[in-house]
This record gives structure tokens, C-alpha cells and sequence, in this order.
């Protein structure tokens, strides 16, 4: 690995991305051993600090973290830096203090795992930050697709849903197109956003001409308490344009696979039958999820490179 | 009497079109006399040989913080970051705590500016009671109390109908009614340029058509009315061209533009540095491009530093929760410069943009060497190298992009009413 | 995995830490002259001879089970399960454990080591488990592969095989099996070649001597 912090896809190179998922294929056979612990990071510390709550990823980390025998923390300061006195950059310097081996940062906002690697020794893993990115899930993402189709390069993945307030989809496009993936984004209008062919992908009003010879369908949640009414009018609408169900898997592939990061607003982006069984492999991208994390943290974690990017 | 002579510089006066080298003799509080070889028995000699002299700069926009936030910023120390950047004048907005909204608080900042500030302090009242929007201020009063223009400036003037009484009774005071011109239901919260950073760093975006679908607003409203409006801190090439077409139809309209606006784009804002957060946002080339142009052109009349202090707790928030803004006294002269080095703007054109025409805007006496006017003069050295430690700023805050950077051209000293308030050697000296 | 390229040519060089070696292309780009200290032949000798002490020694040999440590280990232990099948007619369950994640040494390194595959196929309780690996030296691996095997289970017996010994041990390990003992200065490098070369081999162990082991350090196993 080339930099100290995992902060997103974006700065990572293709080679840096595949090290990830080879280490994680590696750390999955961990689970399935009846010690599901190794020695590794026996003694460090892991600090899981989530200003944005989020029972699955910190719960995913912090097995992580114990299957490799290390102290996880879990700190969660209220979620908004006005109520409290202190800003968010002495939050981080207060950690500092205690000499971490690895924090891992999630927040509401974009741009504070950046400012905190910044003040910080200890290396950053962003866990998602607002809109921006959250790598630990494109990294699981693209291990479900490798396992599913062997190998990346060359195929279609569209992704449907509010791209424009999406982690998950900023990620996700980076890390496919990276690993040689074409990838097309589907979503109402006001839900594309402005100059995202600059990244590299083709943006489609139409989801059935997106969905047309996909290998890959992701779905993304949609946040009906945020949203209904000022991005698209009703969840039942969107859910009849843009919904995946079988139906409209037709226009994919036939060995087409579809995802989703989860929770799943069933019946609204993704039809309940796809949520639990076949083509929907949603369980397989949480098991994942533990492998990738522990493949992150046993990459970064502790680490005092000889020259820290940042 | 106090005489002072500014000797051998290059005598900058848009007011005459005048760019020669020459002397300049102040007696008292005014200028006395323009000319070479001006024989000054007695009075203190100032060397300007290789600078310019020109009449004091104006800013007219910037934020003191004064009452309410003296944390951040307030009139003495913002008044002599303001002399040390060359200005003689400046005008503060009224978003105060409490609002300057009413004669008592114009008052306190007159008198307060009279004891503590080296450079004139001009109020700007509030054009809402409260900044909220729906009722207006006594403009007469608060003119009379020495308002200089009336703004809700830090936010918008939102209802239409509003807006439009406003600038109607803004016609019984001779005092321009200054927008900050954002559809707030359009801007959505944003807090960066909408566009390819926008993306790119998950912030949400701020369109460029909230500026302008405003300033067609609000210049529509202006020409309906014949009240007298100023843009301020134009940030987009729609609403240059808007403002251009207005002016062209005859419509009483003045416009501002802040030095970053000039020069940075929301490129900058890619490692979510806050000190590059601002309202309105900085935004994409062509924008930039298109107020360069405005400004060289005329359709911009001057340009307004918008010096905005926050304090280095409130910036070190998340990008989305800290506030906007950055201070801008010390630095503007060495970033506008960069239009007359670039051989857009000629030196006299830039010092027009800069005195005069703010002079004009705000109805003070100023913008002019000519003989009897106030002694406000700058000299400037256009071509010093300096570097900018934000940390000897004379401002109590430290929200610069500019910390560290090397710039060039620089105000060496500052004259106030016939009395030199600042030099680059000794600092600010009264 | 990648593993280091063979040369064809297998030099009898027996001598230690001189002598001329053949020159065998390691990498690409470099050269460095290997001893050559087993050949294919030799190592099928010393795998046929351990793997009859392994059956004089065990009264249970249905409770065998070879683990092989990646990843010069895993040839090995593949062949002496062959071996086993052909002299007593024996089926001995093959698992294979990498140790990295065990090290004592993992975190003062900066670059992590890439992990190996383990696969084990079956449940190791009861077993005599015999731990398989081509070059023994401070000790080390074997026990991080001690510690490994412990989480999966509880073996009756634990033995270990080394193709080479080469001695400066720095805790108290113990090989059951020899193929060779080799003095080695601590800063050579022995080195099992031909792994990419599946079952049939062929396979070699050379030495390196201290200049050209400090010129390929890096590469690993």
C-alpha cells in the first residue's frame, strides 16, 4: 500500500486494489474455522469513531478487528460538531494522544476522514463520509463480482438509485472502472449528478436501456424519509420506474447477479424475492464485508511506511 | 499645521485621468497641492520614488463583526488590517450582534471606528429589520445617523415583495440598496459550486443559477422601482451579462466583485480546505473568466475584499457546517494586481475600481487627489515580493487561503486624514 | 503467488557458501550464482527415506495427516502422501497452513507479507499431525504453525519434517525427519526452486551465499 490512509477508491491504483481483495479472499477461510481468530494485531488498538451511527459497518469492523485479536474501541460522539464544544479536529488530536493503530472514521459530512488524517498519526480508514466515498464497501462489492464472474475487466455493472447523494456509488464507479469494468448509472433526473461522465461513466433516465446487457445490477437505497416529494415525487413511482425486480432483470444478462449495500428498502429498489434469494447476493457481500475489513486492517493497521503519502 | 510630501511617485488619480509621476502636498486634512517639484518647507517627506500614489483604496464590503462576535473580529482590529492593506475607507455589513438595524447601534459603530480604527469606518444598515426579510428599517434615520447603504447582505431578501418596498423607499435617501443575490430555495443548501468538484467531493452543490435567477430579479425589480441597487460579490458569468444588458438598457445599477472571485476557482476547494469556502461559492473558469471581463469592462464597477473573519474553531468543522467566508484586507491588493500585471486593466483603471467608482457607490467624499480633497492616500508598491504570515495579520483571525503563499505588490504606507496611520517598516502606527 | 523461476541445469555442487555454482536466471535482470545442495533425484531419495522413519515411528498410521507449510512445504508434503500411499497403502489426508498471520515479526516490518492459501480438508483432533516444511532455520515458522494448528483443533501428536536443517535456531525446535543438515551462515539464503513446477517437479535446494542472499532478499518465498 502506498499511502498511510484508506480515505477512498479514488487514490488507489489498480494493484493496490487487487492486494485488498487477494489479502480478503485469504481472510475469509478464517471464518470458516471453528477459532475464527488469529493472533495478528494481538495488542493494538483499533478506534471505530462514528459520528454517523451505523450498527452493520461498525459491527462489520469491529468483528474484523477481534478476529484479529485487537483491542476495538467503539467512540461515538454526538453526531453534530454545533452541540458540542469541541470541533471535530480535537476529537481527533484527544485520540491521538492515546496512540491508536488504526482509527476508523465514519461522518455524516464528506471530507472529515481528509481532515482528520491530516492532524492524526495513526492511519485514517474512512468507514463512509456523507456523500463522498466509502472504499470498504466498493472493496467488497468488487470481491462479490470476482468471485461471481472470476474476473472484472470487461464487464457491465449499472448502478440505480440516488447517485447523487451516494458513497456507495462514487466509490463503486471508481473502483469497477479501475479494475477494467464498464459503468452506466441509472436514476430520475434530479438525482444524476452534475458532470458525473467526468468520472467516467454514462448516465441513463431510461433504466431499461441501462439495464440492457448488464452482468451487474446494484441497487442503492433510496432515503424515502429525506427525498419523496423533492427528488421524486413517491416511493411508488420510483419504485415502478426504477425498482429492480425480476421483470426487469429481463433486459440484463441471464447470468446477470444484483446487489445492493444494504439495508434494503424492500418492495421500493429492490423487490423482496431478489433481496433474499438468487440472483441477489446480498448475504455474500456482508460476509464479504468482514473479510475485506479484516484484509484492510491488516494492511493498514499499525503501519509506519517510509514515505506516508497523503 | 501638518504638512506632509509625498515626493517623486507615480500620482495615480482616476478623478483627473491622471498617471504621472509627480509630488503630492498634504496641509492639514487635505490635499494642498499635485505637482513636480513641489517645495515643501517643513513638512515631513515621504520618498515615493518607484511607487504609486494613489487616492485611498475603498473597500466596500467587508464584515467587522462589531457588535457581538469581538471573538472573530472587531472595528479596531479589522480597521488596521484594513490600513495595512492599503485602505482608507471601508464599509461593514450589518449581519451584527445585534443586527445593525437601527441609528443607536450605527451610532456605536461611528464612534467606535472614531477611537479605534485607523482607516474610516462607513455602516451599512440593514435593509430588513433584523435581517429577517419582512419589515423595512428607517432608512432616513439610519442615513441620517451616517448609514452609507443599506444591505441584508450575509443573507436574502427572499420575497419579492419585500424587495420591492425596499428599493421603492430607498428613493428617499440617496443611499444604494445592496443584494446579496442568492435564491435560497435554489442554492438547496449548498455549499460548494455545484459542478465536477461538486461531485467529485459528495458536498452538495450550490448552482450557479441561484446568483443569477436572483439578479434578474433583483434588477428587474430595480429598474421597475428606480430604486438604486448594487450587486454585491458577482460571482457568474450569467449574472455578468445580466447586469451588462441592464446596464445597457439604462437601469441604476452598480456591481462588486471580491479578489478571489478573480482569481481562484472551486478547483481550489478539492482538498476540502474551509478557508476556500465562501459565499457565494468560488466557481468553475468560466465564471472566474467572465468576471475578470466584467470587470475590466466596466460592467463590474469595484472590487470589495468581502473580509470575513471566523474564528479557527468555527472553521474547523466539517466543510458542510463551517462558515463562509475568509479575510481578505491584507491580501487584496497583491491578488487584484494580478489583472495589471496580466495587461488587462492599466494601473489607473484598477485604482478606479478600487476608489473612485466605491466612493461613488457609497456617497463619501474619497476616489480623488484632487486639491481640497480629504488626504486619504495610498502608496503602493506594485512589484514587492512579500511572503504572508497569516500570523502577524492585524486581524484576530485567521481564515486566509493565502498563509504562507508568496505574493507581489503590496501598500508600504496608508494615509488617513492628512495622517500617516501605517507604513510597511514600523506597522500601524496611531 | 509468484514463485522463483528455475534454471534447467542442476549443478552437483556440494560445497557450502563457495564454489562456483551454475549461474541460474533467478529474475529477470539478475544473476545471482546458486549451490546447487539437493537435486530432483536427491530430494526423491531423502522424501522416500523420511517417509518410511514416518511409519516406523507412528503405531497409528491411520491417524496421520500432512500439513504442509506454504510454500515450499506444500510439493513436499504432497509427495510423501504419495510415497505413503505406494509403501503401505495408505490414504493421508494433504492440509495446507500458512503461518503468516502467526508471525512474531509482522508488524516491525513495513510492507505486510502477502498471505498463502490454507485449506485444511479435515478436522485435525485426534491426529498425528506432521507438519511439513523445506528449510528449517531459527524456528520460528514451526512454531507460529504450532500455534496456527492449535486454532484449529487438538492433535494428538505433532511431528515435524525439514528437507534442511541448517541449524541457528532461536527457540527450541526440534525436527523429527532430516532430509539434510546443511551449515549455513546465518546470512545465506536456501532456496527450494522448481515449486511452479506442480507434483512432477523438478525440484532443487541451493544455497546462496551471503552476498547474493542479501542481493535477492525481498523476494521471499
Amino acid at each position: 500500500m502506498i499511502g498511510r490512509d484508506l480515505l477512498g477508491i479514488e487514490r488507489l491504483e489498480r494493484a493496490e486494489i487487487e492486494r485488498i481483495l487477494d489479502t480478503a479472499e485469504h481472510m475469509r477461510e478464517i471464518g470458516t474455522r471453528e477459532v475464527k481468530k488469529v493472533p495478528t494485531l494481538r495488542g493494538r488498538t483499533i478506534v471505530n469513531l462514528f459520528f454517523e451511527s451505523s450498527t452493520r459497518t461498525r459491527a462489520s469492523f469491529e468483528i474484523a478487528g477481534k478476529r484479529l485479536s485487537a483491542d476495538v474501541i467503539n467512540f461515538s460522539p454526538s453526531t453534530s460538531s454545533l452541540k458540542k464544544a469541541e470541533s471535530i479536529l480535537d476529537t481527533a488530536r484527544t485520540l491521538d494522544a492515546m496512540d491508536p493503530d488504526a482509527v476508523v472514521v465514519r461522518h455524516a459530512e464528506a471530507g472529515v476522514p481528509q481532515r482528520i488524517a491530516d492532524v492524526l498519526a495513526a492511519p485514517v480508514i474512512n468507514a463512509g463520509d456523507g456523500a463522498h466515498e466509502h472504499p470498504t464497501q466498493a472493496l467488497l462489492d468488487l470481491l462479490t463480482v470476482r468471485q461471481e464472474k472470476g474476473c472484472i475487466d470487461g464487464l457491465t455493472v449499472t448502478i440505480v438509485g440516488d447517485i447523487l447523494h451516494s458513497r456507495v456509488a462514487r466509490s463503486n464507479i471508481y473502483a469497477f472502472r479501475k479494475l477494467g469494468a464498464e459503468v452506466r448509472i441509472a436514476a430520475p433526473p434530479p438525482m444524476i449528478p452534475c458532470a458525473i461522465e467526468a468520472l467516467g461513466v454514462k448516465a441513463y433516465t431510461s433504466l431499461r436501456e441501462a439495464l440492457e446487457g448488464a452482468d451487474v445490477v446494484m441497487a442503492l437505497r433510496i432515503q424515502n424519509e429525506r427525498l419523496a416529494g423533492a427528488y421524486f415525487p413517491s416511493t411508488r413511482e420510483y419504485s415502478a420506474t426504477f425498482g429492480i425486480d425480476r421483470a426487469k432483470l429481463r433486459f440484463a444478462k441471464d447470468d446477470a447477479i444484483v446487489m445492493h449495500p444494504g439495508p434494503v428498502n424492500r418492495g421500493v429498489e429492490l423487490a423482496h424475492d431478489l433481496a433474499d434469494h438468487r440472483p441477489g447476493v446480498i448475504l455474500d457481500q456482508v460476509r464479504n464485508g468482514v473479510a475485506i475489513r479484516m484484509a484492510v486492517l491488516y494492511l493498514f493497521a499499525g503501519r509506519q511506511p517510509a514515505e506516508a503519502a497523503r | 499645521m501638518n504638512r506632509i510630501l509625498l515626493r517623486g511617485g507615480r500620482v495615480i488619480d482616476p478623478s483627473a485621468e491622471h498617471d504621472e509621476i509627480a509630488d503630492v502636498l498634504i496641509e492639514g486634512e487635505r490635499i494642498a497641492a499635485v505637482g513636480r517639484g513641489l517645495r515643501a518647507d517643513g513638512a515631513e517627506v515621504i520618498e515615493a520614488d518607484g511607487f504609486w500614489v494613489t487616492p485611498g483604496l475603498i473597500d466596500l464590503h467587508c464584515h467587522l463583526r462589531e457588535p457581538g462576535q469581538e471573538y472573530k473580529e472587531d472595528i479596531g482590529s479589522g480597521g488596521r488590517a484594513a490600513a495595512a492593506g492599503g485602505f482608507t475607507a471601508v464599509a461593514c455589513m450589518a449581519n451584527t450582534h445585534p443586527v445593525n438595524d437601527d441609528p443607536a447601534t450605527t451610532d456605536f459603530i461611528i464612534d467606535r471606528a472614531t477611537h479605534d480604527s485607523p482607516a474610516r469606518v462607513y455602516p451599512v444598515a440593514a435593509a430588513t429589520k433584523g435581517l429577517e426579510g419582512v419589515v423595512m428599517t428607517e432608512m432616513v434615520a439610519l442615513v441620517e445617523a451616517g448609514a452609507a447603504a443599506f444591505s441584508d447582505d450575509g443573507k436574502t431578501i427572499m420575497d419579492g415583495g419585500v424587495m420591492r418596498h425596499v428599493l421603492e423607499y430607498s428613493r428617499l435617501v440617496d443611499a444604494v440598496v445592496i443584494t446579496h443575490a442568492e435564491d435560497q430555495t435554489l442554492v438547496g443548501g449548498g455549499v460548494i459550486n455545484e459542478g465536477a468538484v461538486s461531485t467529485r467531493l459528495g458536498l452538495r452543490g450550490n448552482p450557479p443559477i441561484a446568483e443569477v435567477v436572483h439578479v434578474a430579479r433583483d434588477l428587474i425589480l430595480a429598474e421597475f422601482t428606480g430604486g438604486q441597487l448594487h450587486v454585491a460579490h458577482v460571482s457568474t458569468k450569467g449574472a455578468v451579462d445580466l447586469i451588462r444588458q441592464a446596464k445597457d438598457r439604462g437601469v441604476n445599477v452598480t456591481a462588486e466583485v471580491a479578489p478571489h472571485h478573480l482569481v481562484l476557482t472551486d478547483e481550489a476547494t478539492a482538498e476540502y480546505n474551509t478557508n476556500m469556502k465562501v459565499s457565494p461559492p468560488l466557481r468553475s473558469e468560466e465564471d472566474r473568466d467572465a468576471c475578470r471581463r466584467g470587470l475590466v469592462e466596466g460592467v463590474i464597477d469595484a472590487i470589495a475584499t468581502d473580509h470575513a473573519p471566523h474564528a479557527q474553531h468555527e472553521k474547523e468543522l466539517e466543510f458542510s457546517a463551517a462558515p463562509p467566508g475568509m479575510i481578505g484586507f491584507e491580501t487584496a491588493l497583491a491578488v487584484v494586481l494580478d489583472l495589471v500585471r496580466s495587461g488587462e486593466l492599466s494601473p489607473l483603471e484598477l485604482i478606479r475600481r478600487l476608489s473612485t467608482h466605491p466612493a461613488r457607490i457609497l456617497r463619501r467624499a474619497g476616489g480623488s487627489l484632487a486639491v481640497g480633497a480629504p488626504a486619504d492616500v495610498s502608496v503602493i508598491d506594485p512589484a514587492r515580493s512579500w511572503i504572508y504570515d497569516v500570523a502577524k495579520s492585524y486581524s484576530k483571525s485567521r481564515n486566509s487561503p493565502w498563509d504562507g503563499a508568496t505574493l507581489t505588490g503590496r501598500a508600504v504606507a496608508t494615509l488617513v486624514n492628512g495622517r500617516l496611520v501605517y507604513d510597511v517598516e514600523r506597522g500601524i502606527l496611531i | 503467488m509468484r514463485f522463483v523461476k528455475p534454471e534447467g541445469s542442476s549443478a552437483q555442487g556440494a560445497e557450502v557458501g563457495g564454489g562456483a555454482g551454475a549461474s541460474s536466471e533467478v529474475w529477470p535482470s539478475h544473476k545471482p550464482a546458486a549451490t546447487a545442495i539437493l537435486d530432483e533425484v536427491g530430494i526423491r531419495r531423502s522424501l522416500m527415506r523420511i517417509a518410511h522413519e514416518i511409519l516406523e515411528r507412528n503405531e497409528e498410521p491411520d491417524r496421520l495427516y500432512l500439513v504442509a507449510i506454504p510454500n515450499g512445504g506444500v510439493p513436499l508434503a504432497r509427495r510423501l502422501a504419495a510415497n505413503l500411499r505406494e509403501i503401505a497403502d495408505l490414504v493421508v489426508p494433504v492440509g495446507v497452513l500458512d503461518t503468516t498471520l502467526y508471525r512474531d515479526d509482522l508488524l516491525s516490518t513495513g510492507e505486510r507479507p502477502a498471505l498463502r492459501q490454507t485449506e485444511m480438508p479435515s478436522a485435525v483432533d485426534d491426529h498425528v499431525v506432521v507438519l511439513v516444511d523445506d528449510v528449517v532455520k531459527t524456528g520460528r515458522t514451526i512454531r507460529a504453525a504450532m500455534d496456527a494448528l492449535m486454532d484449529f483443533g487438538r492433535p494428538r501428536v505433532v511431528q515435524v519434517v525439514g528437507l534442511v536443517d541448517r541449524g541457528h535456531r532461536e527457540l527450541p525446535i526440534k525436527l523429527d525427519y532430516v532430509g539434510k543438515n546443511l551449515p549455513t551462515h546465518p546470512d545465506d539464503e536456501v532456496q527450494l526452486r522448481g515449486l511452479e513446477g506442480g507434483l512432477r517437479g523438478p525440484l532443487e535446494l541451493v544455497v546462496l551465499s551471503t552476498e547474493e542472499a542479501s542481493e535477492s532478499r525481498g523476494a521471499g518465498k
